[in-house]
């Protein structure tokens, strides 16, 4: 029965695959399409495919052995289950990012600042707390001791910026990076350097990867100066 | 839909021998059919966290993620029979020009994918929405990231299941029964509930057991217009959802209990008196 089933996506060829599977966090979504854009302009031996989702849930399918290259996540915490696993040797940092509130254009609940969020008038996105942002915007909200009543927590960040770009409520957390990548329909409102979280990203080639000479290829151009340019002109940090 | 068994075709020329089973170019694909379609949910069981499921099943959140499901979709069952079951009598019984067409767009839902009826009632009843901006401005109703919004999103996707099977029921019924009890002197409200109704009953328990099963399992409506927030909004399906992010055994432990359901409800659907006539 399986033999019937075509062969799809990793390795099944003679040698190494000419595709390699990237699955990012989705606050990369922006940068790793530029990426692999630009990565692939530099090595047209490689096709780049991207998977952009959660970063709890990307680690969980790789540790559930789907078949993948690279790993980049949004926090430490996930990439260590799947090095803990055994699917990725150490992952290296390549990126850092804040925290900020998105608000739909107007700021029509006029959230000046994230003492506001607790106001009942106004309704409130975060991510649940398993992702990576959900996490550090509860450890923002509990430095500042506030108590938020979310209207909804979401799967991941770009749910979380969707509902202010539908304008469906008031204020979300989200990363810097988003709230520049959607300049025009969100508007930001900064968190205070002490009470903001910053986030280090790590990226690592897995081990059940097909080609691991262009995984390691791509893990090493994210790390490059190209790379870290395409990164810093997000919002990025430098870690 | 479930159809009726078809009726035996009639005999023709004695056969040479009674063979059993089929034939096995048919067998060989209906056993890989059934394999296929069972294998998922052995799986499930097979990989069911039985040792922990009272620990996973009794914590504070799954239990109200299940408490939630079930109010919500006995509520939104309610209120596809209050309005469903008027709209099925309509379908089947008026005669205005366009019906046909309004029945095609009545039961849209049910091959619309759930999450575009998500985003389609977002921009209905959502804050910036055609109904909804009016609504909140004059009333202060805003129905997104509430339990309200779970039974408006579970309504929209099950009701048509219920109205589909009351109409095909109330069509092959035929006007006669109703007609006698008109020319006896009763009303046409009297008419269809002594009548009419009690003649479709089988259709009519057999449609709401079939919308409530459909609206426990609704997900992508329900997480696209109310979010997810628990004990307001988090239903089981949502619950599984995003219990895979991080604890795979409360997903599990959470959909073994859906599966359960689903099979009393298949078994409360294979009994005789529920036999759901062939919706056409």
């Amino acid at each position: 029965m399986l033999a019937l089933l075509p062969a799809c996506g990793s390795g099944d060829e003679e040698g190494a695959s000419p595709t390699i599977t990237v699955l990012a966090a989705a606050s990369l979504r922006e940068t790793f399409t530029k990426l692999g854009e630009e990565f692939s302009a530099a090595h047209p031996d490689v096709e780049v495919e991207l998977s952009f989702g959660a970063s709890s849930a990307l680690a969980q399918q790789v540790v559930q052995g789907a078949p993948a290259d690279v790993l980049a996540t949004a926090s430490t915490a996930t990439m260590q289950q799947v090095v803990d696993n055994g699917d990725a040797p150490e992952a290296t940092p390549f990126a850092l990012n804040s925290l900020q509130i998105a608000v739909p254009p107007g700021n029509p609940g006029r959230v000046r600042g994230i003492g506001d969020l607790t106001s009942p008038k106004v309704e409130v996105a975060l991510c649940q707390e398993q992702v990576p942002c959900g996490a550090a915007a509860k450890e923002a909200l509990e430095t500042a001791d506030l108590a938020v009543k979310p209207v909804t927590l979401e799967a991941d960040v770009s749910a979380t910026l969707t509902r202010v770009k539908l304008d469906e409520v008031d204020a979300a957390i989200v990363y810097v990076t988003d709230v520049r990548s959607a300049r025009g329909e969100v508007e930001g409102v900064e968190i205070p350097k002490e009470l903001n979280v910053t986030t280090t990203y790590p990226i690592a080639p897995l081990r059940g990867s097909g080609n691991p000479e262009a995984a390691a290829r791509f893990v090493d151009f994210v790390l490059s100066e190209q790379g870290q340019a395409v990164l810093g002109a997000a919002g990025f940090q430098r870690p | 839909m479930t159809a009726d068994t078809p009726a035996p075709a009639p005999a023709r020329a004695p056969r040479r021998e009674a063979r059993q089973g089929a034939p096995w170019p048919l067998a060989l694909p209906a056993l890989v059919a059934v394999g296929f379609l069972l294998l998922p949910l052995v799986a499930v069981l097979w990989r069911a966290p039985w040792t922990s499921l009272p620990r996973l099943l009794s914590d504070a959140d799954a239990l109200t993620a299940l408490r939630l499901s079930l109010l919500c979709a006995t509520a939104a069952t309610g209120v596809s029979l209050v309005l469903g079951v008027p709209l099925a009598w309509a379908l089947a019984r008026s005669a205005l020009p366009g019906v046909r067409v309004l029945r095609a767009l009545v039961t849209l839902p049910l091959v619309l994918p759930p999450v575009v009826g998500g985003l389609a009632l977002l921009l209905a009843l959502g804050r910036r929405g055609l109904v909804g901006g009016p609504l909140e401005e004059h009333f202060g109703i805003s129905l997104p990231f509430t339990t309200a919004g779970v039974v408006v999103a579970e309504t929209f996707v099950a009701m048509p299941f219920l109205v589909v099977a009351v109409e095909g029921a109330i069509r092959s019924l035929g006007p006669g029964l109703e007609e006698a009890a008109a020319t006896l002197g009763a009303s046409r409200v009297r008419t269809f509930l002594r009548v009419t109704l009690p003649a479709v009953a089988p259709a009519l328990v057999a449609g709401a057991v079939l919308c409530w099963a459909r609206a426990l399992g609704e997900f992508g409506a329900t997480i696209m217009f109310a979010g997810n927030s628990p004990g307001r909004t988090q239903t089981m399906p949502l619950a599984v959802y995003l219990a895979l992010e991080n604890d795979p055994d409360a997903a599990i432990a959470l959909s073994l209990v859906l599966l359960v359901v689903a099979v009393a409800v298949l078994a409360l659907l294979r009994d005789r008196w529920l036999r759901v006539p062939a919706a056409s």
